[in-house]
């Protein structure tokens, strides 16, 4: 097989952008993908087999067959999850990866979201960092991923964004009923609501078609693809310059290293299950935060006999995603007017600054609702079955609002992704293992979200009301994972250089939502795809033409 | 055939070859039974529909059987839930027992209040096979029509949602737009 510049290992949110920059700087790329590749023909919208409902399955990967993980749960007793299961922590596998089908919800983090640790100081017993790089070294890149991805929104109804150069490319959608029931309620409690930033066409855009505001939204491919992924935006432009070739269905095996310790590519298995070698002279790994852990676990040498970049055991620690928690409303008028995506109005006034918390989040109304996702949100004292229950349907499903949002979530060290000395997935691979919990602290912000959520429901003149702020025992990841192989100046506490490269090896790479030092309080897509963006173009900028040498 | 014996394996071979076996068995077994459906028996069926009907009663709309929910578990048990066979046997077989030890006659013969006494008792004594029944009966009922239950979207018209759904209401001011 023909020697590359570069694999890059994952073709989601970051893998598709670093792929595209690559190859229009005139590097050859091999994009791996473990996954298929699915089109807007592919929407299926089955309520019962998407990404956001999984009782029958993943619609977009991984399958239940042959791709097992391990959770181990607080008592420390291991147990095999499967990807539809709430604690395989499934995000996707396909090209595009989570952005084929996620919400789209498209924030930047605030400018103190790179700094918590200096902002707050760090809870005890946690790993709370600031980010080597700032908001205003990410800044333009945030603006490139909202023109090249394509963001609809309008943040002019608050204050405390960080500070922006232009606006976003497209117009808010127009609001939906719910919009105009919160934003008012919002104003007099003093707030600033919002139309929330969405990677979603809300004109034609990229030369695509605006949305059409169906129900199958959040969990779905879009059918008229007006959702903004990697798979329709930067991956097609990519391919068009002849030099990246995309394989999908090939699960890389390792990351294979010469004898001076350098990587000289990775071995995979193609669609026959055939082990291959694709040489390179750099790797790029974009697995998302459980897999790329992962590959660098299982990619054991020599040199590195507890796994690639893993010499001061950092890889795989500092698993985070969200908590989340909110409220839900229930009104005596109806709330829901049947017209997708939902979420539309968001506040970001409890992000920082509450005396006592470590951060705060955003919170926003959640996607439209699908009659399944009703069963088990009626209000509480409901019957859970017969006729009670099938009035209390009727009564309430389209009188519900529900409100809430991503905790900022403190990170530990003992949160974090292994491989199991077992397990082995259809490849004859080691699977993640998780092991570990959430920060305590993690739970008080959610508490005090779930309130606030409340608060705004009740404003807007919710009947009943029920708050929803858990404290599970277990790992939180799933869609927004993110941590596992932490970007920091020293290589005794972190994995990768501020610019995405592994301390231990000088052309291997990580980009991806596991170089996220802290996750903030938003959903993460847009700044993984800032940092691929920024990442990509530091790598360019050092490109010498036959190798990378920094 | 093979197949033909489904009733003739004991339980513990059955489950043994279906986790060896995998699909071909499946496949085997569904052209075996010679009822009217898939998995179930017809007595097992009906079983079923004692219980998913006091979870989702007829009132002005259709039942859970009614809407096709048994339809659906039963084409599930050949699919996704294939790991949950043993419950269904299992935890019907018992319900049934239930029935004629409080009622002295099967549970298929018992009146829906009777039914109701039963569904009432399985929550409290078998709660991990009552959720089961309580779960694959509401994603039967509210989940797709593609799937066996719904029948013809009828718990989305009982919501008040349009079915078929209203296509292509875009709702843009192209006056607005940044374009490109």
């Amino acid at each position: 097989m023909k020697r590359v510049n570069a694999v890059v290992v994952g073709a989601g949110a970051a893998g598709g952008i670093v792929a595209k920059q690559l190859a229009t700087a005139g590097l050859s790329v091999a994009l791996i993908e473990r996954g298929k590749w699915y089109t807007a023909n592919d929407c299926r919208k089955d309520d019962l087999r998407n990404q956001r409902v999984t009782v029958l399955g993943n619609a977009f990967g991984p399958d239940d067959e042959g791709n097992p993980r391990v959770a181990v749960d607080a008592r420390g007793v291991p147990s095999i999850v499967l990807p539809s299961e709430g604690q395989y922590q499934n995000d996707a596998a396909c090209v595009g990866g989570g952005t084929l089908s996620y919400g789209a919800q498209a924030w930047r983090y605030m400018p103190q979201d790179f700094r918590m640790r200096s902002t707050y100081g760090a809870p005890q017993g946690s790993s709370l960092e600031d980010w080597p790089i700032s908001y205003d070294d990410l800044e333009p890149f945030y603006d490139q991923a909202e023109y090249e991805i394509g963001i609809s929104g309008d943040y002019s109804g608050t204050p405390f964004h960080g500070p922006r150069k232009r606006d976003l490319p497209m117009p808010p959608l127009v609001p939906n009923r719910e919009f105009g029931i919160l934003e008012s309620a919002a104003k007099r409690l003093g707030l600033h609501p919002f139309h929330l930033p969405m990677a979603r066409n809300s004109v034609p855009y990229n030369g695509r078609g605006p949305c059409m505001r169906c129900r199958w939204c959040c969990g779905f491919a879009c059918e008229v693809d007006a959702k903004n992924g990697s798979q329709n935006t930067v991956i097609p432009v990519a391919l068009k310059t002849g030099n990246c070739d995309l394989r999908t269905e090939c699960m890389v095996k390792e990351i294979l290293l010469d004898d001076r310790g350098r990587a000289h590519g990775v071995s995979y298995f193609d669609a026959d299950r055939h082990l291959q070698q694709q040489l390179s002279d750099i790797v790029v790994v974009s697995g998302c935060a459980t897999e790329s852990a992962r590959l660098l676990l299982n990619s054991k040498s020599r040199l590195f006999p507890a796994g690639l970049g893993n010499r001061y055991d950092q890889v795989g620690r500092h698993l985070q995603g969200h908590h989340y928690t909110g409220a839900s409303g229930y009104f005596d008028f109806d709330t829901y007017d049947d017209v997708g995506p939902g979420a539309s109005i968001a506040i970001i006034d409890y992000n920082h600054g509450t005396p006592g918390l470590c951060g705060g989040g955003m919170l926003a109304n959640e996607f439209i609702r699908l009659p399944i996702h009703m069963v088990n949100g009626l209000p509480p004292g409901t019957p859970k079955w017969g006729l009670g229950h099938k009035q209390a349907m009727r009564d309430w499903h389209k009188r519900t609002i529900v409100v809430f949002g991503p905790t900022q979530q403190i990170p530990t060290a003992s949160a974090r992704v292994t491989v199991d000395p077992s397990v082995k997935d259809k490849w004859g691979l080691p699977v993640v293992r998780f092991e570990g919990n959430v920060h305590p602290h993690t739970f008080d912000i959610g508490q005090v979200q779930a309130k606030r959520a409340e608060a705004w429901l009740k404003e807007a003149g919710a009947i009943h009301t029920s708050i929803s702020a858990g404290r599970p025992d277990t790992v939180s990841a799933g869609q927004h994972q993110a941590g596992t192989c932490r970007m920091g100046n020293d290589p005794q506490g972190s994995v990768v250089n501020k610019v995405c490269q592994l301390h231990d090896v000088d052309n291997v790479f990580v980009i991806d939502s596991s170089v996220h030092v802290t996750n903030g309080g938003f959903n993460p897509a847009l700044t993984i795809m800032a940092v691929a963006f920024y990442a990509s173009g530091e790598l360019v900028r050092n490109w010498k033409g036959t190798g990378y040498r920094s | 055939m093979q197949t033909r014996n489904k009733a003739a394996l004991t339980r513990r071979q059955f489950v043994a070859a279906g986790v060896l076996g995998g699909a071909a068995l499946a496949v085997g077994c569904k052209a075996g039974n010679q009822g009217n459906w898939d998995f179930f028996t017809d007595a097992q069926a009906l079983d079923l529909t004692a219980l998913c009907d006091q979870i989702i009663p007829a009132d002005g709309f259709p039942s859970a059987s009614q809407a096709g929910v048994i339809t659906y578990i039963d084409r599930q048990l050949f699919r996704h839930y294939r790991r949950h066979r043993d419950a269904y046997r299992d935890g019907l077989e018992q319900a049934d027992a239930l029935s004629r030890k409080s009622f002295a006659k099967a549970l298929a013969d018992a009146t829906p209040l009777e039914h109701l006494a039963i569904v009432s008792a399985v929550e409290k004594q078998n709660p991990t096979f009552f959720d089961l029944v309580r779960r694959h009966t509401m994603e039967g009922y509210y989940g797709s029509p593609r799937h066996g239950g719904n029948r013809d979207g009828v718990s989305w018209r009982m919501l008040g949602l349009a079915e078929p759904p209203v296509r292509g209401r875009a709702q843009y001011d192209l006056r607005k737009g940044a374009a490109s």
